[in-house]
């Protein structure tokens, strides 16, 4: 495996820590006048997905991740596994609960989805910012109620939970801001 | 190759900056230090192992020769120098070099202000840093405690009592950051402890501070000598403010013999970390035999100070062309 030494370290940098693989965020150096130089980096491990801190000596090496960020489009499960499609190659990825288990609730069919992989393995599935889901259960729509006050929870096709206005009906389609899990506006169908 | 040619720092803070520095003259100038200019390239440099200068080759015309020339890290040495040729009291504004140091503090090239006076103690050099920052950099007063007290308020550790494994134990237990398998020295221990801990809640606290009284094992160029408890300490001060390592300070060591070896107790490190040895300079340590007056000291980083001053974030937002764009 190659190695990286500190001095390459920079943000975005995928490097294997503990045998998880990890991402740099920060790398700052700390260096009093005439002492000993260290690294402390920031960095968010890929597999779960926490973000910790470590130090390095000046000088030292890490094992380097062979970690690869791929576009590919949500095929179906089989219950066990959730399969993704390469649109070029037409090439299926199978991505374990862990990979999803962030973007379960807005995964639907056909919809391109950023897949980090490891070692060619799906490690972590990352929604686009914005879906457009349909609403398959909801209290009925309240005519008049535009104004967008209260609101009311919605049940959306993927299984998510999401709050609505008062006037939204079973069917609408909704655009979703996937980061805060928040409705957007009444997708134009 | 794409092109950045506009300066890493606004055109307004350079003026500021510029205004500083004939701020600084003046401040020196009223005091009757002045200021000299010594040789950016030398052909010695500092032995520190954890100070790597930049080399490069001096080639005389027509031939094939090659004579290695360093940068300077701090004008210390011809500094020296020129104190025991009886300049009295001296300063400079320099730029100075380190090899491999890039951060958000730290610049490859760098400026500093460094001055030695013959009438002052350490404790007065002390006084005349703190009213320097008042009068030019409008810094308030600065609080000072000892290195022991640091530690013992910060840590409850007496750090000239207790065993290596007592202050790793404490580094581990306070450094999350740090593996379990971690190893260092008690100097890097310590300084982690500095860096981490301490630097930090000063910064919070929004305190100015000049710590004092160092290990014997960190005496750079300071004289070494006895604390009121009877502890072995370098008689040198630092200066933090808002947990930044602001300037360095030493009572400075006469003893030619001394020095010779530090300098070579240096090398040996070097050679450990399979580090080059570098040349001892002879000509600094000629002049200390011949006779260097007793005198204080003191190395400022004025990028730093600049950076508080004008609230910057990072080095490069002070400096007209960062290393990276130079």
């Amino acid at each position: 495996m190659a190695s990286v030494s500190t001095n390459q370290f920079k943000s975005g940098l995928k490097f294997i820590l503990d045998g998880d693989p990890c991402s740099i965020i920060e790398n700052e150096l700390v260096k009093p006048g005439k002492g000993q130089a260290f690294n402390r980096v920031k960095f968010r491990n890929l597999k779960t997905g926490r973000v910790n801190e470590r130090t390095f000596k000046s000088g030292d090496s890490v094992e380097s991740a062979d970690v690869m960020e791929v576009e590919l489009e949500y095929s179906y499960t089989d219950g066990e596994f959730w399969y993704f499609m390469d649109p070029v190659t037409f090439e299926q990825h199978a991505a374990d609960a862990n990979a999803i288990e962030d973007c379960k609730k807005w995964l639907k069919e056909q919809y391109v989805y950023t897949v980090t992989q490891w070692n060619g393995s799906p490690l972590l599935v990352t929604a686009p910012n914005f879906v457009n889901l349909a609403v398959t259960e909801t209290d009925p729509g309240l005519k008049g109620d535009t104004a967008g006050t209260g609101g009311k929870p919605a049940t959306l096709e993927t299984g998510a939970v999401v709050r609505v206005p008062l006037f939204m009906n079973i069917g609408d389609v909704l655009r979703i801001d996937t980061r805060s899990g928040e409705y957007v506006e009444r997708a134009k169908s | 190759m794409t092109t950045n040619w506009q300066p890493s720092a606004d055109i307004n803070t350079l003026k500021r900056r510029a205004q500083y520095l004939a701020d600084v003259r003046l401040f020196f100038a009223e005091r009757d230090v002045w200021e000299v200019e010594t040789p950016i390239l030398s052909q010695a440099a500092p032995t520190a192992p954890y100070l790597d200068s930049f080399t490069t080759d001096y080639i005389p015309i027509g031939s094939q020769s090659k004579e290695i020339h360093y940068l300077q890290t701090s004008p210390e040495f011809a500094m020296k120098r020129l104190l025991a040729a009886d300049s009295g009291s001296i300063y400079q504004i320099a730029k100075v070099f380190r090899n491999g140091e890039r951060g958000r503090f730290h610049s490859p090239e760098f400026t500093m202000l460094e001055w030695y006076r013959l009438e002052l103690t350490l404790k007065q050099l002390m006084d005349e840093v703190n009213a320097l920052l008042l009068d030019v950099f409008n810094i308030e007063p600065i609080l000072r405690l000892s290195y022991r007290t640091v530690f013992e308020f910060f840590f409850k550790l007496n750090i000239f009592v207790c065993s290596d494994e007592d202050i790793k134990h404490c580094a581990l237990s306070r450094i999350d950051s740090l593996a379990d398998d971690f190893e260092t020295d008690r100097d890097g221990w310590l300084e982690l402890l500095m860096s981490y801990v301490v630097e930090p809640r000063l910064a919070a606290l929004n305190l100015p501070l000049f710590i004092y009284d160092f290990p014997a094992s960190q005496a750079q160029l300071a004289k070494i000598k006895y604390d009121q408890q009877g502890n072995k300490v370098a008689d040198r001060f630092e200066l933090y403010i808002a947990g930044l390592e602001i300037a360095n300070g030493y009572n400075e060591l006469l003893d030619a013999d001394e020095l010779r070896q530090r300098f070579e107790s240096d090398n040996q490190q070097r050679q450990q970390q399979n580090k080059p040895e570098i040349l001892i300079d002879e000509n600094l340590l000629a002049a200390m035999k011949s006779g260097l007056p007793e005198c204080s000291g003191v190395a400022l980083g004025f990028d730093r100070l600049i950076m508080l001053t004008t609230n910057s974030q990072q080095i490069q937002a002070v400096q007209s062309f960062c290393f990276e764009q130079a």
